[in-house]
């Protein structure tokens, strides 16, 4: 069957979308051709105002309302400017800050290393996080990088341009899942969690 | 099914899934989906990591194989303690996956991935054991170089310093080096080498000393022959060359004698 060119451009386009097959694309489409509320409309909008309404924060390139000087993370008086959590994506933050345990500021790298793909330091905010440590006022930097080959790449290159300035470098502490069987764990993730054993008294 | 691979590559697939580019012992190189592991309980997901040597059981699914099992039997752990080798290890896939296709069985090509994984993993200097990867790799992908007649006369090579041409796949003779553009000076020592690895098993050719100097211009050589073939160049040279100069920085250049 030929479709209208409308409902195939919005076919094509969630199409793109990651997990989105054809089949699902089209019964989207079909739903929202079909919706008789606000939906659609609600929808273009929010689409439309994605980009236009948002940006990076200059200092810690979270994402950000368009228009603010910098995110509420970076303007807060509350938190403390010496410890900053380096992370991959602003999802990252967003999963730090629900836990409630931490209240320094952040820097987003926006991605991780990839040599294979071809995504190189200049690719990644690196450059920005090691001005921010150059200015001053940061005691530690802890690489909130996820525990996989590529976070691990990342971490370790930060660590090798970072301790020269005189920073404390951490790491978050890589362990066994909560919830998870010991006898599943992988090698890595035992051997790390081993190394990373705490005392009980 | 049962199989032994080593994980090349992956990347993220439906929403929890990810495609997984295999080299497999039994089938060589294969696509296949790994279901749930970017959830943080799944239990697959530590032992599909890139370059790890997993021990599989594939089921076929409705286009591509299917991970119902995985269990690490080498994660190369020191790989992902250091850059340097962490930078020669993603090389070493690198060239394998761009050398080789999804054509079915090639358990040498197999056994010399996991051998130089391990190699880079363990030995004190990475370099010779990437090297030697290299060539051997060459041979088993039919792209062996010709490094005892030269290919434009068919003179035998003598020892003195002569022209690589990637173009014509070998060594061209002094005579006939300058008359065919874009081949390139080798040296005797480098030239040496290269027969060396072709000729030896790894214990053999672990006997010649590797120098720093000797190994940038093998490494050289090779990148040209291998960008000329695969008609665009590798990714990862240039993230290993910036870590590699990072660490000699670190270390005080103190490195010239062996390479790292
Ligand atoms: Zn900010
Ligand atoms: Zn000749």
């Amino acid at each position: 069957m030929l479709l209208p060119v409308p409902l195939q451009n919005l076919i094509n386009a969630l199409s793109r979308l990651p997990g989105i097959g054809p089949k699902t694309a089209s019964r989207l489409t079909f739903y929202l051709l079909h919706a008789s509320d606000d939906l659609p409309n609600d929808l273009a909008e929010a689409l439309l105002a994605l980009k236009s309404g948002t940006a990076y924060c200059p200092i810690c390139f979270n994402i950000t309302a368009a228009g603010r000087e910098m995110c509420e993370i970076c303007e807060s008086r509350d938190r403390s400017n010496g410890v900053v959590c380096v992370v991959e994506e602003p999802m990252d933050v967003l999963a730090l800050e629900r836990t409630g345990g931490f209240a320094g500021r952040y820097h987003v790298l926006q991605g991780a290393l990839s040599p294979i793909e071809g995504i190189s330091p200049e690719d990644l905010r690196i450059r920005e996080l090691i001005e921010r440590v150059r200015a001053g006022g940061i005691q530690e930097i802890i690489l909130a990088t996820n525990p996989s080959m590529e976070g691990d790449a990342t971490a370790m290159y930060l660590r090798q341009q970072l301790l020269p300035l005189g920073v404390r470098v951490t790491r978050l502490a890589r362990g066994l899942p909560v919830g998870g069987d010991l006898e599943y764990a992988d090698q890595s993730t035992l051997l790390r969690a081993l190394a990373g054993r705490q005392d009980m008294n | 099914m049962r199989a032994e691979a080593v994980v090349l590559r992956h990347t993220d697939w439906g929403e929890a899934d990810r495609l997984l580019w295999l080299f497999t012992r039994e089938l060589g190189k294969v696509r296949a989906i790994a279901k749930g592991v970017r959830k943080p309980r799944s239990r697959k997901a530590g032992h599909l990591e890139p370059f790890t040597r997993v021990g599989l059981m594939l089921a076929h699914g409705r286009d591509l194989l299917i991970v119902t099992q995985a269990e690490a039997v080498d994660a190369y752990l020191p790989l992902r303690d250091n850059l340097v080798r962490l930078g020669y290890a993603l090389y070493v896939v690198e060239l394998l996956d761009r050398f080789t296709y999804e054509e079915g069985e090639n358990s040498s090509i197999y056994r010399l991935l996991v051998d130089t994984l391990s190699r880079i993993s363990t030995e004190e200097t990475a370099a010779l054991a990437v090297r030697y990867f290299e060539i051997r790799l060459l041979d088993l992908v039919g792209f062996r170089p010709q490094l005892f007649t030269c290919v434009g006369c068919g003179a035998v090579i003598r020892a003195e310093d002569q022209f690589f041409s990637a173009e014509h796949g070998g060594v061209l003779c002094p005579s006939c080096g300058p008359r065919h553009a874009g081949a390139r000076p080798i040296s005797m020592a480098t030239l040496k080498y290269l027969r060396h690895f072709q000729r030896s098993n790894y214990t053999d050719a672990q006997r010649a000393h590797l120098t720093g100097t000797l190994d940038r211009e093998l490494e050289a050589i090779m990148q040209y022959y291998v960008t000329y073939i695969l008609e665009r160049g590798l990714n990862t040279p240039a993230f290993l060359r910036r870590v590699r100069a990072d660490e000699m920085r670190s270390r005080g250049n103190e490195s010239e004698e062996t390479a790292p």
